[in-house]
């Protein structure tokens, strides 16, 4: 069996966001790239579940959509334990254009699970693993937050609101990963990460589809109004603004 | 042409959040000079789908079919599609929740659409057709220019308000024609928790951080929640060391809410846990830090002891119901 993670390629999460001097690009000079949170817990959980498949699971492939100052990123996943990665020479500019490449990777290459973070920390789109199911045109699971293998055939939960479903879907199929699906991700070691220079990372042209959108300019949020501070003493003052003020409660 | 509008029903009732979504699309529909039509799936009593029309939906498609009994992501997005398509859509619209996340993408690769999750008002313009949407985490705004003469948008819930226009509503059965033996999502067990207020939904939330010190420390902070009727939240941190259920966790590597009050108790503040709560309308930090980083993101502050000043807070709260 063959799993596939989808690695988006994100600015570390305490980045702080600037724009160039019209507003119409955010400025990433200095920015220090990693892989999207989510995707490395899906990653984390795609080994653990390799390691104890007695073999069934025999290879776990990363794929990135993305130019080649994705490639430390890429090598970090084969650093952390990844057999072999897959790089889409292609700048994308939506979620579209890269459901749509990976799909087209992937239907001569099939695998028998899919991965994919519920959102990138980026672009906050929420929807590749979604597109690239309906590209491919098989089932995908959303909010996942437990895979695991019963025998051959994998289990999930998904969470809904205020509770869980236990789910099963046949093979192929995508799941839309979240919190739960591994505790922490695993960091790569020395030995790992002078393996991952030997690794195989294959470099292919886009076959898929162009984007249906694109950022045409960028703002920062509104400053925030300065806080009002309200005496420990009479802290309970807080519930009167909050009623005759603010007007929430 | 229309704007379709998916509203979901939770045990066959709507809720503020369908409102708000039938709201949304009837403004778009509005100034596109085209019809407002939802699409409710599954068992909907007539005085629900009635109510639909106090926000602008001018026509209701009910979908029966009974391959979508359980959440299939593609049987969904096959039904809301064909519906789209049917109905030549300008616009589909999904809430950004479980099911809007789910469902959509998979929508807009049917209709070859573009898509923008999580916007938060109307378009900047329609032609080229430009949204405004929050990205990394709220720490920026992008204006995306969708293409696509089919545009898929899901809504930031309580970004946009519920907005009441009574228009005249006619409710029409529509036939998916799904084909059962290509969808086979197997619902195995079902674990939901009642009685407590589901935090996505919560309009108040009552948040703790570690500066509660003790799980033991939780009491008053439930006891505010429940006079108040909010929901309960906390840092990562409390959730990690099991002081409170993973389901409270809030920022970015969890919830992400938007209520109208949020109030954090004894937590910092980190970029991390502001991604998941920086869209409440009002904000309260307590914090016996000055430098604390949530004093910024806030709106009113509390400075000092949280385990002394938040049962000042219930006997504030208790005396106000009272009252009111
Ligand atoms: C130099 C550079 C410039 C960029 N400029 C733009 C731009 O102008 N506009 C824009 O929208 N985007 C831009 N991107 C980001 C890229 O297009 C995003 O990957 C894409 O928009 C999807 O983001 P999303 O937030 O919708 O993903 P989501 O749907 O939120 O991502 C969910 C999951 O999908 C997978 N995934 C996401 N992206 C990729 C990927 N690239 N490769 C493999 N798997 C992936 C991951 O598993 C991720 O967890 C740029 C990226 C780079 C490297
Ligand atoms: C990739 C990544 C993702 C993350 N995702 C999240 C996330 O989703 N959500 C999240 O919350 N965090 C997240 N974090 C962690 C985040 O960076 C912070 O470490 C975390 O939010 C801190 O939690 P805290 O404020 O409860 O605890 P602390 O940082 O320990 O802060 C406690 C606060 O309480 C105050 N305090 C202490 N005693 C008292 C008292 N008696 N009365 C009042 N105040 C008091 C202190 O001054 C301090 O400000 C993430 C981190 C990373 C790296």
């Amino acid at each position: 069996m063959k799993i596939l993670v989808c690695l988006s390629n994100v600015p570390d999460t305490t980045t702080k966001i600037k724009l160039n001097g019209d507003q119409s690009a955010l400025d990433m000079t200095g920015v220090q790239w990693v892989i999207n949170p989510w995707d490395e817990l899906a990653l984390t959980r795609a080994l653990d579940l390799k390691e104890k498949s007695e073999g069934k699971i025999d290879t776990i492939t990363v794929i990135t959509v993305g130019e080649s100052l994705t490639e430390p990123t890429i090598r970090k996943a084969l650093a952390v334990g990844a057999d072999d990665a897959v790089r889409i020479n292609l700048n994308p500019t939506d979620d579209y254009e890269v459901a749509s490449n990976i799909a087209a990777w992937v239907k001569n290459n099939p695998y028998n699970i899919i991965l994919t973070g519920i959102e990138s920390s980026d672009y906050n789109g929420s929807a590749v693993g979604g597109m690239l199911a309906e590209f491919l045109k098989i089932p995908s699971v959303s909010s996942v937050s437990f895979l695991d293998m019963e025998g051959d055939k994998p289990l999930m939960k998904r969470e809904i609101p205020g509770g869980t479903e236990t789910i099963r879907v046949p093979m192929p199929f995508v799941a839309i990963v979240q919190k739960g699906i591994a505790l922490d991700p695993r960091i790569p070691a020395m030995r790992g990460i002078m393996m991952a220079r030997k690794k195989e990372l294959t470099v292919v042209e886009p076959a898929g589809e162009g984007s249906k959108s694109t950022y045409i300019g960028f703002a920062m949020p509104k400053a925030k109004a300065k806080v009002k501070m309200i005496d420990a003493e009479n802290a309970g003052q807080l519930i009167t603004l909050l009623h005759e003020e603010a007007k929430v409660i | 042409m229309s704007v379709i509008v998916y509203t979901e029903n939770w045990d066959g009732k709507f809720k503020k959040s369908s409102y708000e979504l039938v709201s949304y699309a009837h403004a778009l529909a509005s100034e596109l000079g085209v019809e407002t039509i939802a699409i409710s799936i599954g068992q909907v009593p007539e005085d629900q789908l009635n109510a639909l029309a106090n926000y602008g939906a001018n026509k209701v498609l009910c979908v029966k079919n009974p391959e979508l009994a359980v959440l299939d992501n593609a049987a969904y997005a096959s039904a809301i599609a064909r519906a789209a398509k049917a109905n030549n859509a300008q616009v589909v619209v999904f809430a950004n929740n479980f099911t809007g996340k789910a469902v959509a993408p998979r929508v807009a690769v049917k209709l070859e659409a573009g898509m923008a999750n999580s916007v938060t008002t109307l378009p900047l313009s329609f032609s080229p057709f430009v949204v405004q949407k929050n990205i990394f985490n709220g720490k920026a705004q992008g204006n995306l220019q969708i293409n696509s003469n089919i545009k898929v948008l899901s809504l930031a819930q309580n970004s946009f308000g519920v907005k009441e226009s009574s228009v005249s509503l006619t409710i029409e059965n529509f036939d998916a024609q799904l084909d059962s033996s290509k969808f086979n999502t197997e619902l195995i067990e079902k674990n939901t928790v009642s009685g407590k207020i589901i935090l996505t939904d919560a309009e108040l939330v009552v948040s703790g951080g570690r500066g509660m010190k003790s799980p033991d420390n939780w009491g008053p902070l439930e006891e505010l929640a429940a006079i108040l009727g909010a929901g309960t939240a906390c840092s990562r941190p409390v959730a990690d060391e099991g002081w409170r259920p993973h389901s409270e966790h809030v920022g970015q590597t969890g919830k992400v809410i938007a209520p109208n009050l949020y109030i954090a108790l004894g937590i910092s503040g980190a970029i991390q846990h502001l991604a998941g709560v920086s869209s409440s309308k009002v904000i309260v930090a307590v914090n016996t830090d000055p430098e604390a980083p949530f004093f910024e993101a806030a709106d009113y502050g509390i400075l000092g002891d949280v385990n002394k000043i938040l049962p000042k807070l219930v006997e504030a709260a208790k005396a106000f119901k009272a009252h009111s």
